[in-house]
């Protein structure tokens, strides 16, 4: 067993337990969102797959290096994207939407003055 | 250490400081989103240490260059575009194809390490071959195994469990093959045994997964991208890059935790998921007994009146509700209450939808703030203060028999419903759950069935709100 091996064991470890106490912090609501972003992180395999270009040299290597590439690349770009797209929804109060959807009074406020809407209030068949 | 050696080090390890930082503030949702771009910076900082690595070591060839940056090009450029496009309910397909391409890319980087150092003279270390192994097996795991995942969920692939004859006994070889092949090649290096594992490996992730129903999907998802994290930990072992170790090690343990937890809200322990039996022994519980008790249904105009005049209404929305992507309805006819001045609040069972959390997502997208999405902890006391639960597509984790040993979803943490004023209850059928059991909460006295899909019983509520109260 070589020194280097020995640090790449402690590093895995370490990561290992701060990876748990990072993540068991994170609330049920977030799930998705943390799945995505953990996804998007291991993307860093980007950098393995750069690194076979460096030493490829025949047919197979670029193939190898090709798809690796596209593979990770698609993991890296994809999982951010996604990631930033779904955190954007979260959001403490309501807003509007769309031109189709009035806007709703602020959240938790019994009969919120803002919510005089189609359907609303005054609109009794 | 040469000089650039030291800075790219450095810079790997910054690299990985952004990635912790990055997921512990995911711990609110109000700084989440600060969290994923730390994180985003973190990968630039990485790719960019590399390319200048590259550059620097100078023995890329053009033919190098061009594969690379086209490879890189293309693989981008369809994740930019799935990732834009990507339906909020498809999410779970899509971070198995991510979590496919990543174990993919990961055992590709260790087959490429292996095929060059059994050419070289010096042959293969063994404490490499060992890494090496580990990462092809565990990455051609993951690359099947989340192929399917995701057909299952596109429903490409049937999403009921998949057995045929013979299904487990395959699994079993495909694993034997695999271990025993790589066990050899640690002893002997020899590539058409590393050829072998490979397709015993991704033999093995077919096997595995297509005996596992649409219900478990929660789970195997999570354990693929645990699987995912450790297979990219494994390619940092071979490659020497603590980077890949570190990240690798952090979606590793994202994983499992999320495992785990998946595991308890379904009532069923890791073990029973990874040896198998996924989906399978557990629908032998079924036939218990007969519904034990009157059932009471509902109908709309009844149902919207019970809402509309209730001070407090918990919504339990569940796999139904997604399947029938019905949450902009039930975000209507929650804004539509609220506006009544009707206190509303959704309980989101940890298994709801598809995967870890799906069901937050889907109500974010149809615009229900974040503070009135309760987890089962914090909403479970507030049901007997609340006038009317109503359930959406719900059906075991609602089950008082969960409370009782001796079913077969004794000790499963359920949504404590029936402890509400009244229930009133959306579902299509008398049908069971994926527990294969009658649900008590059916024939409380308290609880009236509304028989519909969830799309139209939830519009029609809406409709006979507005019409009969408005």
């Amino acid at each position: 067993m070589t020194t280097e091996l020995l640090t790449d064991i402690t590093i895995f470890v370490l990561s290992l337990l701060v990876g748990f106490e990072v993540i068991s912090k994170v609330p049920a609501t977030l799930h998705t969102p943390l799945m995505s972003a953990a996804n998007s992180i291991h993307g860093i395999v980007l950098v393995g797959a750069m690194l076979i270009a460096v030493t490829a040299g025949n047919a197979l290597g670029y193939i190898l290096a090709f798809v690796a590439a596209a593979f990770a690349a698609m993991n890296v770009v994809g999982g951010y994207v996604v990631t930033g797209r779904m955190l954007k929804m979260f959001r403490r109060a309501r807003t509007p939407v769309s031109p189709g959807s009035p806007p709703a009074g602020v959240t938790g406020g019994p009969g919120a003055p803002g919510g005089q809407v189609p359907g609303g209030p005054g609109e009794t068949s | 250490m040469s000089a650039i050696d030291w800075i790219t080090q450095l810079l790997y390890i910054a690299a990985a400081t952004c990635f912790v930082l990055g997921l512990h503030l995911m711990n609110s949702p109000a700084t989440a989103r600060r969290g994923n771009q730390v994180s985003t910076a973190g990968m630039a900082i990485a790719v960019l240490t590399t390319l200048v690595l590259v550059i620097h070591a100078g023995t890329v060839s053009v033919t190098g260059w061009i594969v690379m940056i086209a490879g890189a090009l293309l693989g981008g450029g369809a994740g930019l575009y799935a990732a834009r496009t990507v339906q909020m309910t498809a999410m779970p397909q899509l971070v198995s194809i991510f979590n496919a391409v990543g174990g993919g890319a990961a055992a590709l980087v260790a087959i490429n390490d292996y095929v060059k150092a059994a050419g070289a003279s010096a042959g293969v270390a063994e404490s490499t071959t060992v890494a090496t192994i580990l990462d092809v097996l565990i990455g051609a795991v993951t690359f099947s195994g989340s192929i399917i995942a995701a057909g299952k969920l596109q429903g490409l692939i049937n999403a009921a469990p998949i057995s045929f004859r013979g299904s487990r006994a395959a699994n079993i070889a495909a694993a034997v093959v695999g271990v025993g092949g790589g066990i050899y090649m640690i002893a002997t290096p020899d590539v058409v045994v590393l050829v072998i594992i490979i397709l015993a490996a991704l033999a093995f992730g077919v096997t595995m997964v297509l005996p596992i129903g649409g219900a478990d999907m929660p789970v195997v998802i999570s354990l693929l991208n645990a699987f995912t994290g450790t297979a990219v930990a494994m390619a940092g072992f071979v490659i020497g890059n603590w980077a890949l170790i570190i990240a690798g090690a952090l979606v590793g343990a994202s994983g499992g935790i999320l495992t785990k937890l998946m595991a308890d809200a379904m009532n069923r322990s890791i073990r029973n998921i990874i040896v198998g039996g996924f989906g399978t022994g557990d629908g032998q519980a079924a036939a218990l007994e007969g519904p034990g008790g009157d059932v009471r249904s509902i109908a709309a105009d009844d149902a919207a009146i019970q809402l509309a005049y209730a001070s407090k209404v918990v919504i339990v929305p569940g796999y139904g509700l997604a399947a029938a992507q019905a949450q902009h309805q039930v975000a209507e006819l929650a804004k539509l209450l609220e506006e009544r001045g009707v206190e509303v609040s959704y309980a989101i069972h940890p298994v709801a939808g598809r995967m870890p959390g799906h069901m937050n997502v889907l109500l974010a997208e149809a615009n229900v703030p974040y503070p009135q999405l309760k987890e089962m902890e914090e909403i479970n006391p507030e049901f007997p203060r609340t006038d009317v639960a109503l359930v959406i597509g719900a059906n075991d984790v609602t089950n008082p028999a969960a409370r009782r040993p001796g079913t077969a979803i004794s000790g499963m943490p359920i949504l404590d419903v029936d402890n509400a004023k009244s229930i009133i209850v959306i579902k299509r059928s008398m049908g069971h759950g994926y527990a294969g059991i009658d649900n008590e909460l059916y024939v409380n006295p308290k609880t009236s069935m509304y028989f519909a899909d969830a799309k139209s019983a939830l519009t029609n509520l809406t409709a006979a709100v507005k019409t009969l109260v408005g």
